[in-house]
């Protein structure tokens, strides 16, 4: 039986009392892999705030592994890469390894200590990311798409159950685009971990994701993308013409 | 007069003793600051040091003492500012240092009689270091030390990215308040070393020394803290033979040292090309 992973209930969120977010409801099981779309300033970025517990809705509720998400403390059990590493700066003088470690932190109790004994993780983290040989550089050093997966692997070397990501390509080429949404596809099918992403690019993640929820203050539309492609409501919403572009860049990339 | 007879002072001794506490203490929370964009906190909490030592002048209590406790809240007060009344981070650095320094000239010239005080303790002077505080330099230092010790991980993580620590379980309110009371008993305890109007240097130079030639976050905070001891002990000998201000001597060194530093790096950028981190922003 599928493990309950996240449950959002008639969620409200206002900043200066104008309405963000207007009920939203969605449930996530074991082994989903969500896509959330949407326009910029749509309530994506919140949204994710609320599930993890950075903000607190005006109305509604979040269960997140059973608890509310402001009383979590089983951090291991979620891996998170934001949308921007706010105070990153280029010229950080931490190394890979160090980088990565710190996604241990939430195995750890206090003081909290990475040791020797974390190695093979952190190890294991890199090469599943294909970035073992890199370990000992400096993270300015490297290229948009090799501190994509530094990121992705700090995000994953606690083995979470849920990964959560934000806008994690925007800044990558395509290439490496296509390589990071490979590795998530095999985090997902391998891995078995659940994964919710927020992206723009609604036709690549139709590619890999099982569901898509597409937000626009409110949830516009929630299921698989074939059904978002017939959608007839989609298709009012979107335009008929946009869908179909959305849709046909899809078939041209379905695996 | 050779280094040995230099050595041979109990005054020298101390200097060097208590200084270099406290440029260890100095390097490793400035590594820190530095990397957060928070350099200048340091800078407003010795404004506020300023006022604190006033107060104590005034109440005819031993500075230090008044001046710590005014400090710390002054520094969760920046916190609050930047958290409740949603005050950037510099703007309320510079709301409660120009409160600081404020209240100090205020009492100055209310009291009249203690201006030469006040200015000793603004230029500093680490040579005229008492053995009771030395000791009190050690214990505070030492303690201190442990505590970012204790906390280093998270420091880190909160260094590196804020809300991506918070989602690893960190406590990032917690680790901010540590962080910056940290600092304010750190730039209470400097200011026997450089006086309070130079404290902020020896928070802020010897990170980006550091930052200029090393690789990974342990060796910048070893290199920085070395850095500082030896900004301190050159310092203290320069100061000495040449009847030099010492506090100013010491922040000369530290900012001598960070030139070294850029030659360096500017150099192997040449050798290595336009990859290194020849553009690194600190």
């Amino acid at each position: 039986m599928p493990v309950d992973i996240l449950t959002a209930q008639d969620l409200i969120f206002r900043y200066n009392s104008i309405e963000v977010l207007s009920n939203i409801s969605f449930h996530l099981q074991a082994g989903d892999y969500v896509g959330i779309v949407g326009p910029n300033g749509s309530g994506k970025t919140t949204l994710i705030k609320l599930v993890l517990g950075f903000i607190q809705p005006d109305g509604g509720t979040i269960s997140l592994f059973g608890s509310n998400p402001v009383d979590f403390s089983e951090w291991r059990r979620v891996g998170y890469l934001p949308q921007r590493i706010n105070s990153f700066n280029p010229s950080f003088p931490a190394t890979v390894r160090e980088i990565v470690a710190l996604g241990l932190l939430s195995t750890k109790g206090f003081p909290k200590r990475i040791g020797k004994t974390d190695e093979s993780a952190i190890e294991t983290a890199l090469s599943l990311l294909d970035i073992l040989d890199i370990k000992n550089k400096l993270i300015g050093e490297l290229s948009g798409g090799q501190q994509q997966r530094v990121l992705l692997a700090k995000a994953i070397v606690s083995k979470p159950e849920l990964l959560i990501l934000d806008e994690p390509t925007t800044a990558l080429d395509p290439e490496a685009r296509e390589k990071f949404f490979g590795t998530l596809h095999d985090l997902n099918e391998n891995e078995k971990v659940t994964i919710v992403i927020i992206t723009h690019d609604t036709g690549t993640i139709g590619k890999y994701a099982s569901r898509l929820l597409y937000l626009d203050k409110r949830i516009i539309f929630y299921g698989g993308f074939d059904e978002f492609c017939e959608s007839a409501e989609m298709g009012t919403y979107f335009g008929e013409y946009s869908q179909h572009i959305i849709c046909h860049r899809h078939d041209r990339l379905r695996l | 007069m050779t280094i040995f007879d230099l050595l041979s002072h109990g005054f020298i001794q101390r200097a060097l003793i208590a200084g270099s506490f406290i440029a260890v203490l100095c390097a490793s929370l400035g590594t820190f600051l530095v990397l957060r964009r928070f350099s200048l906190i340091g800078d407003g909490l010795a404004h506020v040091t300023f006022g604190g030592v006033a107060v104590g002048l005034f109440l005819r209590f031993y500075p230090m003492y008044i001046a710590i406790p005014i400090v710390m809240l002054s520094s969760v007060g920046i916190l609050k500012l930047v958290e409740k009344a949603r005050v950037y981070g510099d703007a309320a650095i510079g709301i409660v240092s120009a409160l600081g320094i404020s209240v100090g000239i205020l009492l100055a010239s209310a009291a009249g009689g203690f201006n030469i005080d006040l200015f000793s303790y603004l230029f500093g002077n680490i040579l005229s270091i008492s053995n009771t505080e030395v000791i009190t330099s050690i214990l505070l230092s030492v303690v201190l030390i442990v505590v970012i010790s204790l906390f280093y991980h998270e420091l880190l993580a909160i260094t590196f990215d804020e809300e991506s620590a918070k989602a690893v379980g960190v406590k990032t309110k917690t680790i901010n308040t540590i962080l910056v009371l940290l600092t304010s008993l750190t730039v209470v305890l400097a200011m026997r070393v450089v006086g309070i109007m130079l404290i902020s240097a020896l928070l802020i130079l010897p990170p980006v020394t550091a930052l200029q030639i090393t690789r990974g976050f342990r060796k910048t905070i070893l290199i920085a803290s070395l850095a500082g001891v030896l900004s301190v002990a050159i310092g203290v000998f320069i100061s000495f033979a040449a009847d030099l201000p010492t506090g100013a001597t010491i922040v000369v060194m530290n900012f001598l040292f960070f030139v070294c530093a850029f030659i360096v790096n500017t150099r192997k950028s040449h050798v290595s090309g336009p990859d290194h981190r020849s553009a690194r922003r600190v």
